[in-house]
């Protein structure tokens, strides 16, 4: 739109530049605008709505609105309750399940919204570049999944003490004995303790980020043939229309996962081995 | 994959948003749905203690009733025996009364029976006494033979 000569690579290039602003020395401190400020308002429009909902709850017969948001902190209880045995779940687990089920959904949703059409608002704030999808950028998925996982290593921590933990790091999963076999088995132990740290932020982040980030760089194909002529307009049109239905699935599918596996893996950090 | 400071503003981000519902939907939620869940466990104990209190209410009836028609049934036969024992009694007075009234009959006939026997015999000795004055014609000293006639009057 902005390029001068459109070329599929500028296409996808210019749909998928940040907002960027720099606020230091380096490459790392830089802020994305665009994901921070779409993350924001859309976790403020959730929660601000379930917030106003429930401020008037009553507890007699609810109205629709009432009704919409019971169902879906009922559903997000529900699947806490079956996870979490470790104590009052209404006191951290399950909020924070709510959280993170709306947040991403929304955040997820956005991929909906037409990219060109958005662009047309966007280019006024940025002409250069404005990504409205916050969970295509790795930055998000990696700042909910590394929370998550100090919320995992403070919750082993605070329910085994930092020595029980410290223990489990050396001591589990192969165990210690026989003794003679000991050092031999702890540094397997720390290894494979060390991988599980590892693995479980990164799984659990990039699996968000890349689903979202197919669908979109999808789209932006399909938007593309939609440019080259009537009949790839045509046909772009309707698989356009196919994916965003097929992509309903992904986005409710890749929220619902992300929530299980932060409830899952709290959950987990409360076990004793 | 550009890492940089956006990812520990969003993770400030997340937490605020975590401690906003912890703190500001979380409990108000759970206190509406808590309350209803109470209202509806009372309206279904309500409903469960009023059903219960019905079927005691009835059996009490049934057994009032039942008590009731017990006492009917005693009054009645106490009653039945009661007039069955007047009748008899009646009866029996009335037969003892009869049989009185009889005896007392009986007895004046008896006595009237005697007393006119008596005169009768006192008229026949007059009479035979008179017929002998008449044959032996002359008085009859009624004390030189009040013997000879007190014998006769003993066999008339």
């Amino acid at each position: 739109m902005a390029a001068g000569n459109l070329t599929p690579t500028s296409y996808i290039d210019h749909h998928l530049a940040y907002l960027t602003k720099p606020i230091g020395d380096g490459g790392f401190w830089t802020l994305h605008l665009d994901s921070l400020l779409t993350s924001a308002l859309l976790g403020i429009i959730g929660m601000g709505f379930i917030w106003w909902v429930v401020r008037g709850a009553t507890a007699g017969v609810p109205d629709r609105r009432q009704a919409f948001v019971e169902l879906l902190i009922e559903f997000v209880d529900d699947q806490v309750k079956g996870i979490f045995h470790h104590g009052d779940r209404h006191k951290f687990v399950a909020p924070a399940a709510l959280t993170v089920f709306v947040w991403v959904v929304l955040m997820n949703a956005m991929d909906f919204l037409p990219a060109d059409w958005m662009g047309l608002g966007t280019n006024l704030i940025s002409e250069h570049g404005f990504r409205i999808v916050p969970t295509t950028d790795v930055n998000m998925t990696f700042a909910l999944s590394l929370s998550v996982w100090l919320l995992m290593i403070y919750f082993a921590i605070a329910s085994k003490g930092f020595g029980g933990w410290l223990h489990e790091l050396f001591c589990t999963p192969f165990g210690v004995k026989p003794i003679w076999a000991a050092p031999l088995l702890v540094p397997f132990n720390l290894l494979f303790n060390l991988i599980e740290y590892v693995s479980k932020p990164v799984s659990h982040s990039l699996r968000l980020f890349g689903n979202m980030y197919a669908g979109e760089i999808i789209f932006l194909l399909l938007w593309i043939w939609a440019a080259s002529g009537l009949v790839g307009t045509a046909f772009a049109s309707v698989l356009g229309l196919g994916w965003a239905i097929f992509h309903i699935l992904i986005v409710l599918l890749q929220a619902y996962i992300f929530m299980m596996l932060t409830v899952v893996y709290i959950a987990l950090a409360h076990e004793h081995h | 994959m550009n890492i940089n400071f956006t990812l520990i503003a969003q993770a400030i981000m997340f937490a605020l948003f975590i401690l906003f519902t912890m703190k500001l939907i979380w409990p108000y939620m759970l206190r509406a749905i808590e309350a209803r869940q109470k209202a509806i466990a009372d309206g279904l104990a309500a409903a469960e203690r009023g059903h219960r209190e019905l079927e005691e209410a009835s059996q009490s009836a049934d057994q009032t009733i039942a008590e009731a028609r017990g006492r009917a049934a005693d009054i009645l036969a106490q009653t039945e025996r009661r007039a069955t024992q007047l009748i008899e009694e009646a009866k029996s007075a009335a037969k003892g009364e009869g049989e009185r009234e009889k005896a007392a009959a009986k007895a004046e006939i008896e006595q009237e029976f005697a007393r006119a026997r008596e005169q009768l015999r006192d008229q026949v000795a007059a009479l035979a006494v008179a017929g002998a004055e008449k044959i032996l014609q002359r008085e009859v000293d009624a004390k030189a033979h009040s013997d000879l006639l007190e014998s006769i009057r003993g066999q008339l």
